[in-house]
């Protein structure tokens, strides 16, 4: 073990988040049938909105309405796609295997960002995947330069920013289904948004809900960006909501961790 | 083992003792439902032996194995691991010893040389000799054919055997094993032992817990019986065994009724045999003497057989309870 001793603190903490990011690739490159439906789902939903509910729905915006659903799945496939992280570190807490790595002197936040870290490079190419099919469809998104970096740097925050939350709810949950239904929070708070609707159109008592969560601005930001229109503040409002989670999710499983292992 | 070894370092107790643990408490629960897993248990393990905690299911085994690799923390008490204390010096500690305890610590979706080169890596190994450590453990586990497929996919026996492997990247000192034969089939127990017989003689302390009176007995240098959470007995396997009778006279007697007469004076029952086994230094003429004194109308017992004690004696001896046994002591 003369490497590990002579290794720094904070380089063993970047090899151990390393292997612990590839552990968990791999683990999800040998559970496809998982990613595929965390995939499905959000594409399934685009097309049943854009084909089946879409004709009705009135964004008021003039764009046809795939371009107005596009940002909301590419969130919704976020969701479901950290969902994943919340049930990997639920099963990972019951099993053996974390106390062996505890015995090898792992900490808990290298686990934890090696699942958040994977669970980030799914989401990147699931979102690929989910812009090719909307391509398909008939998306065709005008950004600047500027503009689409920036859209790719608010969504990969967002999926950092719900994936560690995700990790929090997987020490938080019992059981790996009950972990799961972290999807469908995540679903269910796409709803009261922006997402499928302009909120204008819903009742006014859940107005303040649906304009101040932290979906309803990622998403305004994405669209505004993606269509090459004004966004004015919110993707700073988006930011702000992501560092807020994300410094939650962290401080809130870095106490969870230590309270299920002590 | 020898306290006369010249001390020529500065910390002595390292060079001798793998283990001492002074006054270790722990307690799980809160208000009225707390439980005292660990009553104040002091243990001390000498380097390059093995020492064996002893005891039945809830005694606090897996608790004490715990607390001295690091992974709980102590309510009271001391504890010195490989030197090192384990509440102040934990990451010395973890570096110093391993824990393969009774659930899979590899993952299943991983083949067994993935998972133990990632255990390498983790380690602080580079990727080569990470690659070389996995492959040098595969083949001392005899798992060198297997290494390529998912630990999914093994026997009970192979995956203990890996579980075992990965705790071993680090090369510790000190070993703890936690039940490890616990569930195993009787050819797996062996290769087992025998695993743990190669690790001894290479020089590891090797701490294990088990509920086999016979494990302890067969791989223990010095064994700790554990009760309730307090140490009942320590010493070597011959040290307990003359702690009671030498012998045991098991006899089959004729019905219910005579059982239930006798069972108070009985250190092992299987009331579905009719069988009560007794105390006795198996000499003949007190054999005699006490098959006359329990059934001296001479209709009772139906036959007798006389065995040397065995742990499993020592262990009713020592905690009070005659275990009923429906099954004899495994292979």
């Amino acid at each position: 073990m003369s490497d590990a001793a002579t290794m720094s603190p904070g380089g063993r903490a970047l090899n151990n988040s390393l292997v612990m990011t590839a552990r968990s690739l791999r683990l999800s490159s040998r559970n496809v049938d998982a990613v595929f439906t965390s995939l499905m789902l959000p594409i399934m939903l685009m097309l049943i909105f854009v084909y089946l509910f879409g004709g009705a729905i009135s964004t008021g915006t003039g764009e046809p309405y795939v371009a107005y659903v596009v940002p909301g799945v590419l969130l919704l496939c976020a969701g479901f796609g950290s969902s994943g992280t919340a049930v990997s570190v639920n099963e990972d807490m019951k099993g053996g295997i974390i106390d062996r790595l505890r015995s090898l002197d792992v900490a808990g936040a290298a686990i934890l960002a090696g699942h958040v870290a994977s669970s980030a490079v799914r989401n990147v190419v699931s979102t690929v995947l989910v812009l090719g099919v909307a391509l398909l469809i008939g998306f065709r998104p005008t950004p600047t330069l500027p503009g689409a970096l920036a859209a790719a740097g608010l969504l990969l925050a967002f999926i950092i920013a719900i994936s560690w939350l995700a990790a929090a709810v997987g020490l938080l949950t019992g059981s790996p289904e009950a972990a799961g239904a972290f999807s469908f929070f995540m679903m269910f708070l796409t709803y009261p948004s922006s997402t499928f609707a302009p909120i204008a159109t819903m009742p006014s008592w859940i107005h303040g809900f649906a304009y101040n969560q932290p979906v309803t601005p990622v998403i305004e930001s994405l669209r505004g960006l993606l269509l090459n229109q004004p966004v004015g503040t919110d993707p700073w409002v988006a930011l702000a909501w992501c560092g807020g989670i994300l410094l939650v999710a962290v401080g809130l499983s870095g106490r969870l961790f230590r309270n299920r292992t002590a | 083992m020898s306290p006369e070894r010249p001390l020529e370092v500065a910390d002595p107790e390292r060079r001798t003792r793998a283990i001492s643990a002074i006054g270790l408490e722990k307690s799980y629960g809160r208000g009225d439902r707390r439980v005292k897993v660990l009553d104040g248990i002091d243990l001390t393990v000498e380097r390059g032996t093995v020492f064996s905690l002893l005891g039945p299911n809830g005694a606090g085994k897996t608790t004490a194995v715990r607390i001295l690799a690091t992974l709980a923390d102590a309510d009271g008490g001391t504890a010195r691991v490989a030197g090192y204390d384990v509440r102040t010096q934990r990451r010395q500690v973890r570096r110093a010893v391993s824990l393969t305890g009774q659930f899979a610590s590899v993952d299943e979706k991983q083949t067994g040389e993935e998972n133990l080169r990632m255990m390498a890596r983790l380690g602080g190994l580079s990727r080569p000799a990470a690659r070389r450590r996995a492959a040098e453990l595969l083949e001392r586990f005899d798992l060198t054919a297997a290494g390529r497929r998912l630990t999914g996919t093994y026997s009970g026996g192979m995956r203990r055997r890996l579980d075992l492997a990965a705790g071993l990247v680090g090369e510790p000192e000190v070993i703890f094993l936690d039940e490890p034969t616990t569930g195993l089939d009787p050819r797996s127990r062996q290769e087992l032992w025998r695993v743990v017989r190669d690790l001894s003689a290479g020089g590891s302390t090797v701490f294990l817990t088990t509920q086999y009176l016979e494990e302890a007995d067969q791989l223990a240098d010095r064994i700790a019986v554990l009760d309730g959470g307090r140490l009942v007995a320590e010493g070597t396997a011959a040290e307990l065994k003359s702690r009671v009778s030498g012998h045991r006279l098991d006899v089959v007697v004729a019905d219910a009724a005579a059982y239930e007469r006798l069972a108070p004076l009985a250190v092992q029952r299987s009331a579905d045999t009719l069988t009560l086994g007794l105390p006795t230094d198996g000499t003949a003429t007190r054999v005699r003497a006490l098959l006359d004194e329990i059934d001296p109308e001479r209709r009772d017992v139906v036959s007798f057989t006389v065995h040397s004690a065995s742990l499993d004696d020592v262990f009713m001896a020592l905690t009070g309870r005659a275990k009923t046994t429906k099954e004899p002591t495994h292979v």
